[in-house]
């Protein structure tokens, strides 16, 4: 199989001796098929192993390797580099402090996911001799496509709005706390509704949606928080219209 | 956390961004048939007057006046955040201020037929 050899600029910075981020350059010869993680697990193994990247599965299912690709969120695992012609350049996530060279720090991104409860809130308990929770496919279908989010963060790296306003919770918590009160079978929408009906959750999206462009498993993020908008719009007017009917 | 009341200027918003997109390229097409010289029965002058005398007419005439301004008000104060306006208070008072008053108006002009 063919080699060719590839160039790539890989932002590096390591918080015990550098001041500053740098780039540096890599040419390295390049299979054919190969993505760009494999480009830099091969520097690593062959040309310099202080290189810090975070991936696990190879297949764009951990959600791992996100990085700015020439400018653009990518999961590496699942960027060709015969897509590229030229030098590749590799970046952290955007938007998030860069903990060691592509490694970036997430802990706001785990605090704000915690915060909107992603898991399910049954809306009784059931003892278990009483059967599964039922569910027909097409209230299924209601929430299938927001279960896909493998907590990759590309949308919050390309949402300006999560840029200019570090408090907003963003696509992928606010896709998936709807994915959650879209299931028949919970009960915790008014738990979440105090995270993500606030000015700093849903009401900062002003709806670019390169959120659901550079999704690499389509979940359509911004299709969710839409859909977030109109029902708390629906809310507010049940609230402030009718404060004599409970919800 | 407080909920948002958002909300309020967000429905309208929605609301209107449905109607234009539906009502304006039907007023595109319209207006240009009317520029080419094939003015629809409905739309000559008297039909239209009419129209606008009922207070059905009018309440619908009003109604998508106000909806397509409030959502370019809004768009406008979107837009402006995105490029980087960031005196938002300021922004939102003038740009929702001169969608009312272009509703008012529209009002007084209706009620007048
Ligand atoms: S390595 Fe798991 S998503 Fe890329």
């Amino acid at each position: 199989m063919g080699e060719r050899p590839v160039e790539l600029e890989i932002l590096r910075y390591n918080p015990e001796t550098d001041r500053e981020p740098r780039f540096q350059r890599y040419s390295v010869g390049c299979r054919e098929e190969w993505v760009v993680l494999d480009a830099l697990n091969h520097i690593k193994e062959t040309v310099d192993p202080t290189l810090s990247y975070r991936w696990s599965c190879h297949m764009a299912v951990c959600g791992s390797c996100g990085m700015m690709i020439n400018g653009e969120p990518k999961l590496a695992c699942k960027s060709f580099l015969r897509d590229y012609v030229g030098v590749i350049r590799v970046e952290p996530l955007a938007y998030f402090p860069i903990e060691r060279d592509l490694v970036t720090v997430i802990d706001d991104f785990m605090d704000k996911l915690a915060r909107v409860k992603p898991y399910l809130i049954p809306k009784r308990e059931q003892p278990v001799s009483d059967g599964e929770y039922r569910q027909t496919p097409a209230e299924l279908k209601k929430f299938k496509q927001y279960t896909l989010c493998i907590n990759c963060m590309l949308c919050y790296a390309a949402c300006p709005q999560y840029g200019l306003i570090p408090k907003y919770i963003g696509p992928a918590a606010i896709a998936l706390a709807h994915r959650y009160n879209q299931d028949s079978r919970d009960g915790g929408r008014d738990q979440r509704q105090e995270e993500i009906a606030a000015t700093e959750g849903v009401w900062d999206c002003s709806f670019v949606g390169a959120c659901s462009e550079v999704c690499p498993e389509h979940v359509d993020p911004a299709g969710a928080l839409q859909q977030v908008k109109i029902a708390s719009t629906v809310d507010w007017y049940r609230e402030h219209l009718m404060p004599w009917k409970k919800k | 956390m407080a909920k948002s009341s958002k909300p309020v200027v967000w429905g309208l918003f929605a609301a209107g961004g449905t109607v234009t997109a539906f009502v304006t390229p039907v007023l595109v097409l319209l207006t240009l048939l009317a520029a080419l010289g094939h003015v629809v029965g409905l739309l000559a002058y008297d039909g239209l007057h009419a129209f606008a005398s009922h207070w059905l007419g009018k309440s619908l005439l009003f109604a998508i006046v106000f909806l397509s301004l409030w959502h370019a008000a809004h768009r406008l104060r979107i837009t402006l955040h995105d490029l980087g306006v960031r005196s938002d208070t300021p922004v939102a008072v003038v740009a929702y201020a001169a969608a009312l008053a272009g509703s008012v108006a529209a009002a007084v002009y209706l009620l007048r037929i």
